[in-house]
């Protein structure tokens, strides 16, 4: 008896119950699919986190200021905290293995030109903060180390802003007024767009570069000096930080771990002092973090779906058990003509294995529409839900799921494998009816 | 015809049930040449079934021996029965037992496909069988689309596609209205004709009527093995309903005896008509064709 006539019979039989078989598939597909689905979502995910950890750079090590809340500053009218120059100016004095160390500061503000105004951020820093972020250019170019030298007034616009203030004109050359500080800047470049960055473990908040005005630090230091003042709630409040944040660049990547320590041992006492006030960073060890997390995630995303998969497969023994019964006139019939065992058994089990791999083939189908179907259902959302959409975080509303290619043999193997297991009861079953019995089965 | 196409020597099955063992066959003797037709009848309880499943290696008798051709079938394991059933026995059931599936062709062809043998030669030899039973213009359809009696068609082209060494009927004609009956017995007669072996199970006069050769069974027992027309002069009437007293039976058959005036033959179709018990004698009808 060949397995292709007895493939070609089980398929005659599926089909004649084809509302049954159909459901029966069901069962297979959504486990199949819902391996790849999940699989894929995850890594997306985990893709996209670990390119904004790696955007922060493998070699660097981030220092940053962070506020503290207001009850631990005491009953100070300026609030004091964050990274020192000094301290800052220590280390890149004392630490060889570091290659450039980004100063940076960065305080809220609003620009305007002409009467186009727009609030953003202005961000004092040093010529290799463009490199080190891997910015890229628009239009004419980044701050110069001259600029720094001479305390020029001169800025570095992110395209958020240019299109703000400058819709019809070109920017370059043209000085954008701080209203806050009384001063001008005159734009010497502009910066493609920036996506923004997720928060990453607390310490480091999700930063949005769209609005950033970069210029050089130390003609920030000059023009607006350490302390800001701000009218909130009724009454001044002030501010004074030397450095929001000073990214270090270390040579090579195996010293980012003994610099890192280097640096936590130098600030240890104010990292130590309760405030809480700045926080060490290594992207590195994140990336590490990130990749046990995505492990985490894809066993724990492997489990559900194949839970889902096993609940198919039992979905498949109970329609087919139901079916032998059903069948069991059948089975005395081709007892009676002449069917061994264990041909009733390769019958039943060729059902069972035709049903799981079509389920299975359906499955990877529908599996591999999950990025075309998450595309438009996220559009069909934007289109109708604007506002609803607009509030998600940035990893929900721009995550692209991405098919992990092993998933699709792997779910579809599996699949197959839960016909296989299934279906052997009742095709035991079957093969092992009396003859006689069977046929006096009504 | 002198080859045997099948020999049951004391042959016979015990069924135990809980603590009690049912001797369903005590030990039966005959033998079946090749290109007779017997009729294997009996009432209820006699065995009968349990004869026919043995003689259809459908089950292992419990002792004696069950020879099909010169292989003893008595001993082999589930899967030499199989195969036998599939190579050497043709079965026609009286529910028909076809498979909803599969078209009149296939359905005529599943013994085979058991040896392995479906191909383009073997179903032409199924297309032929088809047309020998009358069902050449109805080779795709399936059985919801047939009638009884070409249902029974299908079933005893079927019964021939492997060559048995005889075709094994039981109550074949049970589900038939009586013109379809007449028409499947016609069938049955002519395969006689050409030389195949038929054993016939059955309760109804009319069909045993045409046989060549009557088994009755009783308690186990052969109860006679004559040819029709001396168990035609034995039985004058049809097997008594149960209900009737022993005594009352007896009455009747000597009278019937006594009176005697029938003659015998294929074409004569014998009518039970006392069912319900009441000592009237039992009335046989006699139509000529």
């Amino acid at each position: 008896m060949s397995l292709f006539r007895t493939w070609q019979l089980g398929i005659k039989s599926l089909f004649l119950h084809p509302m049954r078989s159909a459901l029966t598939v069901l069962g297979i597909f959504i486990g199949v699919a819902a391996v790849i689905w999940l699989l894929a979502i995850g890594e997306g995910i985990s893709q996209k986190a670990q390119e904004q950890i790696a955007s922060l750079g493998a070699r660097n090590i981030i220092v940053r200021s962070i506020k503290p809340p207001l009850e631990k500053l005491g009953d100070s009218n300026v609030a004091e905290f964050g990274l020192l120059r000094k301290d800052f100016n220590l280390l890149v004095n004392t630490i060889p293995q570091i290659e450039v160390a980004i100063p940076i500061r960065e305080m809220k503000i609003s620009f305007s030109f002409g009467n186009n105004d727009m609030d953003g951020r202005i961000v004092g820093s040093t010529p290799e903060y463009f490199t080190a972020t891997k910015l890229k250019l628009a239009k004419g170019r980044f701050l110069s180390p001259a600029d720094v030298d001479k305390h020029k007034d001169f800025c570095v616009l992110s395209m958020g802003i240019a299109e703000a203030l400058f819709p019809h004109d070109d920017p370059i050359g043209k000085r954008v007024y701080c209203p806050t500080n009384q001063t001008y800047y005159e734009v010497v470049g502009i910066l493609r767009k920036r996506t923004a960055s997720a928060g990453i473990g607390g310490s480091l908040a999700a930063q949005d570069y769209s609005r950033d005005v970069y210029i050089p630090i130390t003609t920030l230091n000059q023009r607006v000096g350490d302390v800001t003042r701000r009218f909130q709630s009724g009454s001044f409040y002030a501010e004074k930080v030397e450095l929001h944040q000073a990214t270090i660049q270390v040579k090579t990547m195996d010293d980012v771990l003994t610099v890192a320590e280097l640096i936590k041992d130098a600030l240890r006492t104010q990292l130590e002092s309760g405030k809480g006030d700045i926080d060490v960073i290594v992207p590195l060890e994140l990336l590490e973090q990130a990749e046990t997390t995505r492990m985490m995630f894809m066993i724990f995303m492997g489990l559900i779906a194949a839970v889902s998969l096993l609940v198919g497969g039992i979905g498949i023994m109970n329609i087919m058990l139901a079916t032998v019964t059903e069948r069991t006139r059948e089975i005395g019939i081709r007892r009676a003509l002449g069917a061994r065992q264990g041909a009733i058994q390769r019958q039943f089990l060729v059902e069972t294995i035709t049903l799981s791999i079509v389920g299975g083939l359906v499955g990877v189908a529908v599996g591999l529409l999950c990025p075309v179907t998450l595309e438009w259902l996220r559009d069909t959302l934007i289109a109708n839900f604007p506002e609803e959409m607009a509030s998600l975080p940035a990893e929900v509303r721009e995550t692209v799921p991405i098919i992990v290619p092993i998933s699709i043999p792997v779910s579809f193997g599996i699949a197959v494998l839960i016909g296989v297991i299934f279906g052997m009861y009742p095709a035991y079953r079957a093969s092992r009816m009396d003859p006689i019995e069977a046929l006096r089965h009504e | 015809m002198s080859n045997i196409a099948v020999r049951a020597e004391n042959l016979g099955k015990d069924y135990v049930l809980k603590s009690e063992t049912v001797h369903a066959l005590r030990g039966v003797t005959f033998d079946v040449p090749e290109g007779d037709y017997v009729a294997i009848m009996g009432p209820s309880g006699s065995g009968k079934s349990t004869l026919l499943n043995l003689l259809g290696c459908l089950d292992r008798p419990s002792f004696g021996e069950l020879y099909l051709g010169s292989e003893n079938v008595a001993t082999l394991n589930d899967n030499g029965l199989s195969d036998i059933r599939s190579k050497r026995i043709g079965f026609v059931f009286q529910s028909y037992n076809l498979i909803q599936q599969l078209n009149v062709v296939e359905n005529i062809q599943v013994p085979l496909y058991y040896q392995g043998k479906v191909n383009r030669t073997t179903r032409k030899w199924a297309i032929e069988l088809a047309g020998k039973v009358g069902l050449g213009d109805r080779l795709d359809h399936r059985p919801q689309q047939l009638s009884g009696g070409q249902m029974q068609r299908v079933a005893i082209a079927r019964a021939m596609v492997n060559d048995p060494y005889y075709i094994l009927a039981d109550e074949a004609t049970g589900n038939l209205d009586s013109k379809t009956t007449n028409e499947i017995l016609c069938l049955f007669k002519e395969l006689n004709d050409e030389g195949k072996t038929i054993i016939m199970v059955t309760h109804e006069d009319e069909v045993a009527a045409r046989c060549h050769r009557v088994i009755r069974l009783r308690d186990g027992h052969i109860e006679t093995d004559l040819p029709i027309e001396q168990d035609r002069k034995k039985y004058r009437f049809s097997m008594p309903a149960p209900e009737l007293q022993e005594e009352e039976v007896a009455v009747a058959q000597a009278q019937t005896v006594a009176s005697d005036g029938f003659s015998v033959g294929d074409n004569e179709i014998v009518m039970d008509g006392s069912v319900d018990g009441h000592d009237e004698p039992e009335i046989e009808v006699e139509i000529d064709e």
